[in-house]
Parts: C-alpha cells; structure tokens; sequence
C-alpha cells in the first residue's frame, strides 16, 4: 500500500462514503487508489464548488464534509470555500497533493504555499512529511474539525509521500496536547445564568449556528421557560421559524419584533452564536438594558465584540439541559403582550400590485413545499427575503453563507446538502448575479439527477449593492447592472440538459412551482422580476439597532423613502 | 492601538505574556500571522527551546487595554500547537532582556570613561577591538535604555536587544506534562 492508498484507508476509518473533488498532476496518486477505494467521489467542475459541497454535506449532515484538490491552483480555488465554512464553522476536511518534497520551495510547476496561503482562514493545517504519519494526522485532522468549535481543517501531502510505501499502522493515538476543547459548562456558571434568567421581566433567548446541533435542546428549553426566541441567520431552523415563541431574525435586515425585543429586553441568553456586526449594528446601542448570559463553546468568542455579565463556556448540549433543570416557567406576560403587539403591528408583507417580485416568488417556494426541504441561498437581496419568508423548521435544512457572505456558495451547496440527505428536496434560492459565480456546478447537478429546484430572483441587478447604491450613494448605480448581458438561463439550463424555465408573471410562477418541487428531478427556474425591489427593514451600516430603516416593499416611485420608526 | 475588544476597560497596558507551544513547523507564523490579522502590534519576541523537549517558549512584549489582552490570550489559546499562555503582569513574575550593544572608543580617555560607565551597570566587555568594545548588559528594559542613553554621546555603532523573556515566580509549577493529555483516536 502506498502513502495514497493510506490516505483513503484513513479515510474510510473517519467513517467518509462521499469525497468532492477535482483531480490533477499533484493528486493523482490519490485518484489512483480511489479507483479500488469504496468511497464515492463526486467530480465537481471547479475546486471551489467541492469545498462548498463539503462544507454543506456538514451542514446538512452532521458528517464531516470532505474535498480533494491538486496543488498550485487546485488548493488556490479551494480558499473561498475554506473561508467560508471557518466563518460558519462548519466541519470539513480539504486534501491537496502538493510538488514533490525535494521541489518544495523551488516555485516548481503548479506549487504554492498552500499551508501558508490557508492558515488564517482553517482551523488547523497540516502539510505531511513522513508517509507513516498520514493515518495520525488524517485521524487528527477529523478529531479537530468537528469537536469543540467546528471548522476546516487542510491536510497537504506531497506527491512523493503519496507514491512511497506505507509501513505504519491505522491503530494511531491522537496527540494534540494543546487542544481540549471545554464542552462541560461550569456548574457554578450555569447556576449564576439560571439565577440572572429567573430574575429577568424580559428576557429573550438568542440562539446561531451553534443551535444547530442543539434544536431538542433549544426547544425544551424555550417550552420549559416560555422564553421569547429569536434565530440568527445561522440559527435559522434550529428552532422552528413557525413555533409560537419564535420572533424571527435579528440584525440589520431583521425583523421588526426582533430588534426591538433587543432594545427593550433586560436579558439576553446568547447561546452558540458570536453577536456579529450584522446582528448587533452599532455595539453601543445593542441591548443597552441587557445582562448578557453567552453560551458558547469557543471562549474566545465571550465578551469578544459584547460584554457577557454572566459566561458560560461549554456545548449547548450539555449547557441548555442543566440551565433548564434550574429553571421553572417565567412569569413573561406583560412582555409577551408587548412582543405580540409588535408582531402584529408588523407582519411580513409586500406588495404585489407591480411587476413580480423577489419575496412572492420566495413565499410560493415556501408554500409548496410546506417548509419542508432544503434551502441553500446564494448571497444578496434574496437571501434576505429567503431568511425572512423561507426560514425551515427542521436544524441542518437552512443552509446559507451567513459570515463570509460568499456568492457562488448556493449552487454547490445544494449538491452537498442533496448527497447528505437522500431523497430530500433542496431548493437553492439565487440570485442572477451569484448563480453565475458557481454556475458549472449544473453540470455536476445533471450528471447526478440531483431533485434540487434552482430558483433565480433575476432582477437583472447585482441588487443588494444596488439597494446600498439606491440608499447611500446617491443613486449612482455603478457596475450592478446585469440585464443587458445575462444568459437566457432557461437555454443555458437546457444546454446542461436540465429542465428550463423564464417566468415573467405571477400565475406562471404560481403554476410552475408546485410542478417543479413535485418532479423530484434538476429543475432552474428564471423568476424576472421587478428591479427596484429593496429589503426592509434595514439598520444602515454603523447605526443602532434601534434605528431600524422600515420602508415600504411599493414597487413604484415612492421606493427609496424610508419610514424610520421610533421605539 | 487597536479596536478590537471593545469589551476591555482601563487604560493601555504594557503585558509581557509566554507562550509554550510545540516544535512544529510553522508555529511562529501561526502566532505572528495572528498578531497580525487581528491587529495587534508586537513591541518585542523571543523564541527558544524550553526545558521540555519539542517544546518552545515565546515571550511577547505587546501593549493594550485588559479587554484587548484577553482578547488575545484566548485567540493564543486556540492555536491547535498552543499549550500555555501566560501573562506575566497578572502575577509574581521575574523577566530580563539581554542587549550586546559595540560602542565606538575614539581615545584612550574615552576607553577610561566607558569602561568605567560598563563597571558602574554591571556590563561585561565581551569584545575589546582598539576603534570599539561590546559589552552584554542584561536587566530589565529601564537598565538597557539607560545604558544607551549613557554611551550615546561616545557612538553607538550597533546594537541588538533581545526583548523581554518572562517567568512567574512561583516554585510550585509541575514540569510540562505533554503525555498526560495524548487521547485516543476517535
């Protein structure tokens, strides 16, 4: 067996069926023992889009996501994707060949510094140099991406460690002294939370990505205690979007009744998210009233951007039980009827009286599948409308690059998250300007006959730099304009042999997708719709969350003109 | 010096803080690339073998407020090849910088002069050339920048100062232990 053929062994042992990848020179001693190996590899038509498919078979999955690139421009392209899931912290693995080890440091043919070019943007990387040491730092390499705080990490092997003869063993030790990530929460912590909680008149529970892991949790916590809840764009699904307490998103483009519960509550339990910029807006103005309980399993995480009054470092799972057992039902109604009564004073609304737009075509995907699917996004305006009247009930099925904010990631993603969960339906909500960014991808989509549904909001813009431009730039739209030069998606779906469609109306669209979310099969739908079309509310960029933007959804002249409403 | 940790409260603070880390390649631009993406300025470094082998021990001289600090004591802490951060203005601690400073020696009575200075900071000569001489001076920073400011008016020609190195005082610390923490494969 050869230091290739180990890697695959140590694969197989980290329990991997499914790899994403693109081969080339420096790798091909891999693909080579791939040939003989069991493990399914899916041939995705740029590096980049195998590690956004590894990234969301985490995310969907809970499995470790795995990809495979050559060197030099492979490992380059896999950057992005990296990136992206060590912002989402989501659990892959990446396996590059590089040059030959004698050639390491000679700018040899399609060399890069990979392990350098990578070390900010993974957990941990690896470049290998003994061959008998593959199967430790394979089995290493897992054990660090998908424990404590998830992330990716990049094991590079040099070409000649891959041809040379393997004479060690697969019964390896784990030696990493420096990691022990603390999952227990602390009893004396969790006992301070639980009184800080108790204490509270109005409380609201935060839950992000780390929720993911966590949804029972989450829920028997918020059942025990009926505790408001508000999801993050990565908590998204980790408690249903539908349930009674449910308060919807927070941040710059959420919802009224979230930030405002911000502003006015006197606790926040933060539990496994980090209080983005994009959630908290300007810190001074964050929850000015607040004691802040943050639970998290990432210390570095705690009082980073929002001082906690009360932290607790540990994994939800273990956290949010022992919280709960400490705590009764909360006396909450005064709050309730406040939160209610901002519920209803602002639903989710648009008009419809215009050409189609965007959030129609979004809610009449939500409404055929009933919430139940999958939904990749890519990044924009649409992604907003998705998170706003798309949000899934199930942990694992909302799947969208919330912190590095990466277009091109929803159309790999889908691939991932559909080989992850069998038989589910995925639908990738896109814009016209992400699709493009990834959009070879529906050539893997094909080969496959994977049942994802790819619903483009075309509005011929780049339309959230467009909304920015509209609003903060004097309406100098510079280089957001794409109309003139789009494919005709439909064809190009066609030319990749995937079923087509432009849609230009909403009885069409009304009719076409419940047809195309029935087929089980590809299927790109081309929604073109109204270009002017803004997400609202908005908290401008530097401003407080309590100086939420709310204008109108009218597609017609009075657009730009924006409410701003006290609270 | 930096936004970060804006959770930090008091004023700015120097911090002399020690890192073990593993003899791994690459550690180093580990720890100064994540200086450097997070913004923090490192006033001073050293790096060497430690009592344990395949350990190291770095220590930093970096200023900033609490926040900012533990801020990145814990960004430290995640480096996978991270084993022990400490900071050393938290606790009873000894630290010293080792400067070789060659000053130029123009007459025999400015020879007189210099070596008397040397004499009166406790700097050993460790090179005796008839334009200059080297001397060691270790101490900590105050003693260094006296030094030079008192060969100053004779001619500095070179000098190298190796920065701050740190330890706690405490007696009590049981030897580094990297075995006891090997977990199984999972």
């Amino acid at each position: 067996m050869n230091g290739a053929a180990a890697v695959l062994k140590a694969l197989e042992r980290q329990g991997v069926t499914i790899v994403f990848g693109h081969p080339g020179g420096a790798i091909m001693p891999v693909y080579d023992a791939l040939y003989d190996s069991p493990i399914k590899h899916v041939l995705v038509r740029h590096e980049q889009a195998g590690a956004h498919a590894a990234d969301a078979y985490y995310r969907a999955s809970g499995r470790v996501g795995v990809c495979f690139a050559t060197s030099g421009p492979g490992a380059t392209n896999l950057v992005t994707g990296l990136a992206t899931a060590h912002m989402d912290s989501s659990a892959m693995v990446a396996i590059t060949g590089n040059v030959p080890s004698a050639l390491i440091g000679t700018d040899a043919f399609q060399e890069a510094d990979v392990t350098g070019i990578t070390l900010p943007v993974t957990k941990h990387n690896y470049l290998v140099q003994h061959v008998d040491d593959i199967p430790r730092v394979i089995a290493e390499a897992f054990h660090i991406a998908r424990t404590g705080r998830p992330g990716p990490v990049l094991v590079d092997i040099p070409k000649d460690i891959q041809m040379m003869e393997f004479t060690g063993t697969f019964d390896v030790e784990i030696d990493l002294p420096g990691y022990r990530p603390t999952v227990v929460g602390h009893a004396r912590q969790i006992k301070r939370a639980a009184e800080a909680i108790a204490a509270a008149q109005r409380p609201v529970l935060m839950v992000g990505g780390g929720g993911q892991v966590a949804a029972d949790e989450v829920m028997a916590f918020a059942e025990a205690t009926g505790i408001p809840v508000i999801t993050t764009l990565m908590g998204i699904g980790a408690y249903p979007a539908g349930a009674g307490q449910a308060l919807g998103m927070p941040g710059m483009h959420g919802t009224v009744t979230a930030n405002r519960a911000i502003t006015h509550c006197d606790l926040i339990v933060g539990a496994g998210l980090r209080f983005d910029d994009r959630v908290t807006g300007k810190i001074s103005r964050f929850a000015p009233n607040a004691t802040i309980v943050h639970i998290d399993v990432d210390p570095a995480e705690i009082s980073k951007l929002v001082k906690a009054h009360v932290p607790v470092v540990g994994d939800l799972r273990d956290v949010l039980p022992r919280l709960t057992e400490l705590l009764g039902r909360l006396e909450l109604d005064d709050w309730w009827q406040q939160l209610r009564t901002w519920r209803d004073m602002y639903p989710e609304r648009f008009k419809t009286d215009k050409p189609l737009v965007s959030q129609e075509v979004i809610q009449m995907l939500e409404r055929a599948t009933a919430g139940d699917c999958v939904v990749t996004t890519e990044v924009g305006q649409h992604q907003m409308f998705a998170a706003r009247l798309f949000p899934t009930s199930r942990p694992r099925t909302w799947i969208s690059s919330g912190g590095l904010g990466t277009m091109g990631f929803g159309l790999p993603a889908a691939i991932g998250a559909s080989f992850a969960r069998p038989g589910e339906t995925v639908v990738c909500v896109a814009g016209d300007g992400s699709i493009q960014m990834n959009i070879q991808e529906l050539a893997t989509i094909y080969k496959h006959q994977l049942p994802i549904v790819i619903a483009i909001c075309n509005n011929g813009m780049l339309g959230m730099v467009r909304q920015w431009q509209e609003m903060f730039h004097a309406e100098r739209y510079s280089e957001v304009y794409l109309a003139d030069s789009n494919p005709d998606f439909a064809k190009l779906a066609e030319a990749y042999g995937i079923e087509g469609h432009n849609v230009f109306d909403r009885e069409t669209a009304a009719r076409i997708i419940p047809e195309a979310i029935a087929k089980k099969k590809p299927v790109l739908i081309n929604f073109v719709v109204y270009e002017s079309e803004k997400v609202f509310p908005m908290i401008p960029a530097g401003a407080g969350i309590d100086e939420m933007v709310i204008g109108d959804q009218e597609p017609d002249e009075g657009d730009g003109v924006a409410e701003k409403v006290g609270v | 010096m930096k936004a970060q940790g804006t959770a930090g409260e008091g004023g700015v603070r120097r911090h002399v803080l020690s890192v073990t880390v593993r003899d791994r390649p690459g550690v180093l631009s580990r720890i100064s690339g994540l200086f450097a993406r997070r913004g923090y300025n490192i006033e001073s470094l050293s790096v060497a073998q430690s009592e344990t082998p395949g350990l190291s021990r770095t220590s930093f001289v970096i200023s900033g407020e609490q926040g900012t600090i533990e801020q990145l004591q814990k960004q430290l802490q995640k480096l996978i090849d991270v084993l022990k951060v400490t900071d050393h203005s938290e606790g009873p601690s000894v630290d010293r910088e080792l400067m070789l400073i060659k000053v130029a020696v123009r007459t025999p009575e400015d020879r007189v002069e210099i070596r008397q200075i040397a004499q009166d900071f406790r700097a050993r000569i460790i090179d005796v050339d008839r334009n200059a001489l080297v001397f060691e001076v270790t101490g900590d920073e105050g003693k260094s920048n006296a030094f030079i400011d008192q060969m100053r008016e004779f001619g500095i020609l070179e000098l190298i100062r190796t920065g701050r190195v740190a330890l706690t005082r405490s007696a009590s610390l049981r030897p580094t232990d990297v075995t006891s923490t090997t977990s199984r494969a999972a």
